[in-house]
């Protein structure tokens, strides 16, 4: 076990788990989209960014791949993780605005523009799939693709096949191809349809988490 | 080849050695070209290939030896023809120039003219290699002996006391010692982050490892645009390279090597696989080298072409046959890297001080350079600079002495503007920063780095926001597009920066650019995501007037972005010559002889070859 401090809170946590986990534990929330409990960790969306507090200096890490340490000093809200994270939340509703799960979450995150071109890529990339894929259903059919921007997930030559069993896996951990956002009046970007709109409740019971929107609807992230 | 035999011992390693010298010193006129890429490129193969059968043909082939060697720095006049033992230099000679320089240097012993170096500060002819202020001011130490080796014959580097220092290390030194000795020495990686070279091999020889498999590997995969020193070196000085890794291999305990090298570099892949063969037949690679009981040998593994895998996870990667993208560093390479293995991983300019360091000592090598950082460094000096090519100076040394003193200054005599150093990931330095002293931890303060040690230098006619649009669209197609922040972050920031150049910028785009680039420097996975945002937010830091002008008025200052600027032509200047009418290729501009021409803006493609050719700069960009 190590013991660390997680935003002023003294805990301790397994040695080889990560920072992400042992917040979670804590009940802190800490957004994610490319993280999954039964996947390997992978880093790629940085949506799950931590503040690491060294002495007087500090760095930003994904927190679900940064390892536990003795003596860490782990911000999980700070401004400045606050302010990083809403940039790359725009910079992923630029690319896929129409995804419930991005909008929802940019809502609590008090997102309420986007800056950037919007680029329909209706995927964000976050390998959910390609690892669902290899390391749940030992079949690593997909995989990507070219690099930067055109970097996407495809099977092997574009052709189906044989070790796919059609078990929709990818389908259904994708965060953004799993649910999408219907509203018709997408502005800049976000969705005006619900959430930035009408502030709404979103757990029947208020622990007055992180997250939270609160009882008043008033959303507390920011 | 004298032998070909393997040495057993240091004492028979001794023996070829002095064989090779006394042979050596028999045939001691020589003409040597230099056939890197760079020459090659220039017509230096052909020149050779001139050389020798002139010599032949002549019947001087036993006493004029021709050599050609790797590239000795001076790009800018290739192909050149080097004679020993005075150090005679020709420049730019084509085969044409071949029977010359034979009947008049070799034969009668005299020089000829027209060929020399002509110094473009001061206008006078310069005879030997010598005395060339490019050459003069420069302390060659790693990059020295490229002008003396042929790469593809072993025993020219034996005979410059070649792996004299690999059996100093295998026979007179602990493992622990050459780590200390390297640590002492101050050695900082050359690849671009500076980590201290000695405390990266004593991580790794300290790492556990559970079969005891450690891993070196030479980081050979250099893509900065501009930037060719570990090209020039694996290229004119491969057996260097390899020395060192044999050196760093038995310091750390490793057994196998690793060179991952660029495909696009099909001479170093050539010539280092040539050299690994000799050392292996010598008995300098292999098993028990040099009858020490050490084993070791080197692979050479080529890269795809992918910038990202010059980082050094996505390296290992893609050595392990996966996707070359890098992984979060938590765990060190030194402790997991290859295969799971502890390894160390050094780039080709790092590698080659280590013989230096073992032969000459640490205290020697410490001498050389700041506080921080010490030894020399390999710049490719290109961009807007008379003398192009690579330079060896001494950590410290200032901007301006490798830019005016080395560097011959900005070609036409137009006034200089900033300098980007570190490649795509750097930063622009200014004008104002001239006297900066170049070491790792001032170029950081400067807002850039040292990265592997390319250096672009700019004159006035560049405009920064152009110049900061190409580093981000470079980066942007080599981002590996793992990470959000790198991927969409840069791509979003390319996106601003095109509308800015072709006159949409808005007001806010600078402080959006900023947010984003702190934004992506903060969080990226990668070091090529966290600096990334150096060349737009040094530029920003340093010309944000610059941008300010794009974005208000419109207006290109340096007169670069074709959107925003418009060629017309000064009726006053105007000689009515017709030169710009006939070189235009729209058919843009009409005129009479001898009256003032006129610039059709609806036809005008903004190419500037007008203005390229005006005599009487009547052309005017605005």
């Amino acid at each position: 076990m190590v013991e660390l401090l997680i935003n002023g809170i003294k805990t301790q946590a397994v040695a080889g788990t990560t920072v992400l986990e042992a917040a979670r534990e804590m009940g802190i929330i800490i957004p994610t989209l490319c993280y999954h409990e039964g996947l390997s960790h992978y880093g790629a969306c940085r949506i799950c960014i931590v503040e690491v507090v060294k002495g007087n200096r500090s760095s930003l890490e994904a927190s679900c791949t940064l390892p536990v340490e003795e003596g860490q000093v782990i911000l999980t809200d700070s401004e400045r993780v606050k302010k990083r994270r809403k940039v790359i939340m725009e910079l992923l509703l630029s690319s896929c605005p129409n995804s419930k799960t991005l909008q929802d979450m940019a809502a609590n995150m008090g997102v309420n523009e986007v800056r950037f071109k919007i680029k329909n890529r209706d995927c964000i990339l976050c390998g959910l799939c390609v690892r669902y894929c290899k390391e749940q259903m030992q079949a690593g059919v997909i995989g990507f693709v070219g690099r930067g921007t055109s970097r996407r997930v495809s099977t092997a030559f574009e052709a189906k096949p044989e070790e796919c069993r059609n078990c929709g896996g990818c389908e259904w951990i994708c965060p953004v191809c799993e649910r999408a956002c219907t509203a018709d009046n997408l502005v800049n970007g976000l969705c005006g349809g619900c959430q930035n709109l009408v502030p709404v409740e979103t757990c029947p019971i208020c622990v007055h988490c992180s997250e939270s929107v609160g009882i008043s609807g008033q959303k507390v992230y920011w | 080849m004298t032998v070909s035999t393997k040495m057993a011992n240091v004492t028979e390693l001794e023996e070829l050695r002095a064989r090779i010298l006394v042979e050596h010193a028999a045939n001691h006129l020589s003409l040597v070209t230099s056939t890197g890429t760079c020459g090659l490129a220039c017509g230096a193969g052909e020149v050779a290939n001139a050389l020798s059968k002139t010599v032949a043909d002549l019947g001087l082939s036993d006493s004029v030896d021709i050599k050609t060697t790797g590239c000795h720095g001076f790009c800018a006049i290739e192909p050149v023809v080097v004679i020993y033992p005075e150090r005679i230099l020709y420049q730019h000679v084509t085969p044409e120039d071949v029977p010359e320089i034979i009947s008049e240097s070799v034969i009668n012993k005299r020089i000829v003219e027209r060929l020399l170096f002509r110094d473009p500060l001061t206008g006078e002819t310069i005879t030997h290699e010598q005395d060339i202020p490019f050459y003069q001011k420069q302390t060659k130490l790693v990059l020295d002996k490229n002008r003396l080796i042929d790469p593809t014959n072993i025993d020219d580097y034996l005979a410059l006391d070649g792996y004299s220092a690999l059996a100093k290390a295998l026979f007179k030194s602990q493992p622990e010692q050459i780590i200390e000795e390297i640590k002492s020495s101050g050695l900082r990686g050359r690849g671009g982050a500076g980590f201290p070279t000695g405390r990266k091999w004593e991580s790794v020889r300290n790492a556990y490892s559970y079969d005891g498999i450690r891993y070196v590997i030479c980081n050979a995969d250099e893509g900065d645009p501009g930037a060719y020193m570990d090209r020039s070196l694996l290229e004119g000085n491969p057996h260097s390279i390899i020395e060192g890794m044999i050196i760093g291999a038995y310091a750390i305990g490793a057994h196998d090597g690793y060179v991952y090298v660029r495909y696009e570099y099909p001479l170093a892949v050539n010539n280092l696989t040539i050299a690994l063969e000799q050392a292996r037949e010598y008995g300098l690679l292999g098993e028990d080298i040099l009858g020490s009981g050490f084993n070791f040998d080197i692979n050479i593994s080529r890269g795809g072409g992918a910038f990202i895998c010059g980082e050094s996870t996505a390296l290992m990667a893609s050595l392990e046959g996966k996707i070359g993208e890098p992984r979060a560093k938590h765990i060190h390479t030194s402790e997991s890297g290859l295969h799971g293995r502890p390894s160390d991983l050094n780039n080709v300019e790092t590698w080659a001080n280590v013989p230096l360091i073992i032969n000459r000592g640490a205290d020697w090598y410490s001498r050389i350079g700041t506080k921080g950082s010490k030894g020399t460094k390999i710049f490719s000096l290109v961009g807007k600079i008379n003398n192009t090519g690579l330079v060896e100076v001494p950590m410290g040394i200032s901007l301006k002495e490798i830019i005016y003193d080395i560097g011959g200054g900005i070609p036409n005599g137009k006034k200089f503007k900033a300098v980007q150093t570190g490649g795509p990931s750097g930063g622009c330095i200014p004008e104002s920063m001239i006297d900066l002293p170049v070491d790792f931890d001032r170029l950081v303060e400067a807002g850039s780095i040292m990265g592997s040690g390319g250096m672009i230098v700019m004159d006035k006619d560049t405009c920064m926001v152009d110049v900061a649009r190409y580093f981000v669209n470079f980066l942007t197609e080599e981002s590996c597009g793992k990470c959000v922040p790198c991927r969409e972050g840069l791509d979003r920031m390319l996106d601003i920066l095109t509308d800015i150049t072709e006159g949409r910028g808005k007001e806010g785009d600078i402080e959006l650019m900023e947010e984003l680039g702190e934004t992506i420097k903060d969080t990226a996975l990668c070091a090529l995501g966290t600096s990334a945002p150096n060349p737009v937010l040094s530029t920003i830091r340093y010309f944000r007037d610059e941008y300010e002008a794009h974005i208000r008025e419109k207006r290109c200052p340096a007169g670069v972005c074709k959107s925003l600027i418009t060629f017309t032509i000064d009726a006053a200047k105007c000689t009515g010559c017709m030169v710009c009418a006939r070189e235009c290729p729209q058919g843009a501009i009409t005129g009479k002889k001898k009256q003032p021409h006129v610039i059709d803006q609806t036809k005008c493609i903004k190419c500037g070859l007008c203005r390229d050719n005006c005599k009487f700069d009547a052309v005017i960009v605005s």
